[in-house]
């Protein structure tokens, strides 16, 4: 086995790079996932099964299939329909899109948590529907659920790496590209490995302090 | 399409089941020997083994395919099989991932059990074989039932690496009709029924495991839910009142 630290050290200029592409597509795909999982979550409990139904099947259907294929969805099919977005742009509707199914069962779960008695009040103090969500509901429920959340975050990391499969430039892109170039397999793709291990695992720290914090 | 294309699909449904099917074996024979291996008594065998879980569940399953494939080639001399390789990287993923399902469903066992295991003087394996695992196993299933969807989601990561399961044949099948809406339509329709399938089966499982022995009928529900584990899923923070 042999390493080359001058090759790690020709890496790493592209590696700062290719972070730089992993986290901005982590942290846009949290916030759409974190949006589009609350929206669902509310569509859920409609009263109407034609919207729960549909709401539904269609979630169902994205959680159950790989990502990998849905983003070759959208990056191929999207501009077939006249809609021509840049790679970064689909990889993060994707990711988004696909992690939004998971936290919608996140808000769920919070949502059912809260007691009844807080619904009770609301309607004993004949809070308009859309003010119990806003001031009672909601705010209880995604306390609740802030640490779930951040698992889904750490899982998104996770996920990022596929984006290269639609030519985005990311940790992986970046290393693949390099290792091509210079034939050095070992050292950018170790290195990439590693950072993902810190990443997450700092990560996962700090979502502990968060959750002893949230606890209190 | 022509049937000529159908046929790569279906050959490429066939690779992805046959890599789905390993992958869950390897991953299961990893979750329990790491499982088990978190509650030993000696700490340095609990201290690799969480060691093991960290590395292993830190990383992406994707570089780890990358890994597998240009990296231990030329650092060990061994060249896999691509199926082996994806075997082995997806087993030794999602094996991270199931070992916390096993610990946590070790951990939710009543401690009861254990010290009657001991007052009767098993051999710590006996205990294991007897008491713990006929309790814990059923426990288990659910959190496996989604890792299974999950680790199905996962074998369409090796199609990067060229591998001719159902998402490679996709791309073949975009390329030689210079159309991708159909053929992306029918690979999505195919995944989610394979993981219909699934979730069905491991129900039946679940319902037949479902009357275990060892439980006084009068305890039930809320007591023996399997520890929260970190960083799969929702059940951590969704147990009402304890996070406020």
């Amino acid at each position: 086995m042999t390493w080359d630290w001058t090759a790690v050290a020709d890496f790493m200029p592209y590696f700062w790079d290719g972070l730089l592409v992993t986290l901005q597509a982590l942290a846009l795909g949290s916030v759409i996932s974190f949006a589009l999982g609350l929206v669902w979550a509310l569509l859920m409990r409609a009263p109407s099964r034609w919207v729960r139904w549909p709401v539904g099947v269609v979630t169902e259907f994205i959680r159950n299939t790989p990502l990998l294929v849905q983003l070759f969805f959208l990056f191929y099919v999207m501009p077939e329909w006249g809609l021509t977005m840049s790679a970064l742009t689909t990889g993060v509707l994707g990711i988004g899109l696909h992690y939004s199914t998971y936290t919608m069962q996140v808000y769920r779960a919070g949502i059912e948590a809260v007691p009844v008695g807080q619904w009770e009040a609301a309607t004993a103090l004949n809070l308009p529907v859309a003010r119990t969500w806003r001031v009672v509901i909601l705010p209880q429920a995604i306390r609740r659920v802030v640490p779930a959340l951040g698992n889904y975050v750490i899982s998104m990391l996770k996920d990022t790496p596929l984006l290269m499969a639609i030519t985005v430039l990311d940790m992986l892109g970046r290393a693949r590209l390099f290792s091509q170039q210079n034939f050095q397999f070992t050292e950018p793709l170790t290195v990439i490995g590693v950072a993902f291990i810190l990443i997450s695992y700092l990560a996962s720290l700090l979502l502990r302090a968060l959750e002893r914090r949230l606890a209190h | 399409m022509t049937s000529g294309l159908w046929e790569l699909v279906l050959r490429g449904v066939w690779t992805t089941v046959q890599l789905l099917v390993l992958s869950a074996l390897l991953a299961a024979a990893v979750s329990f020997v790491v499982g088990v291996a978190r509650t030993h008594r000696l700490w340095i065998v609990r201290f690799v083994a969480g060691v093991y879980t960290e590395v292993f569940r830190g990383t992406s399953a994707l570089v780890m395919i990358f890994w597998v494939f240009f990296v231990l080639p030329p650092a060990f001399g061994w060249q896999l099989v691509p199926m082996w390789a994806g075997t082995l990287a997806l087993g030794l993923t999602y094996g991270a991932y199931g070992s916390e399902i096993v610990r946590g469903a070790l951990g939710a066992v009543d401690p009861a059990q254990q010290e009657g295991g001991i007052a009767l003087s098993f051999t710590p394996w006996q205990r294991m074989r007897l008491v713990l695992l006929p309790q814990a196993v059923p426990e288990m299933i659910p959190p496996f039932s989604n890792l299974l969807i999950e680790l199905l989601k996962g074998t369409a990561l090796v199609s990067v690496m060229g591998m001719g399961d159902l998402a490679f044949s996709g791309n073949l099948v975009r390329l030689a009709l210079q159309e991708s809406a159909e053929i992306y339509t029918y690979i999505l329709l195919i995944y989610f029924v394979i993981a219909f399938l699934l979730t069905r089966v491991m129900r039946g499982l679940e319902n037949r495991l479902k009357p275990g022995g060892g439980r006084a009928p009068a305890h039930e529900a809320s007591a023996d839910e399997p520890e929260p584990t970190e960083t799969t899923g929702a059940g951590a923070s969704t147990r009402g009142g304890v996070l406020r």
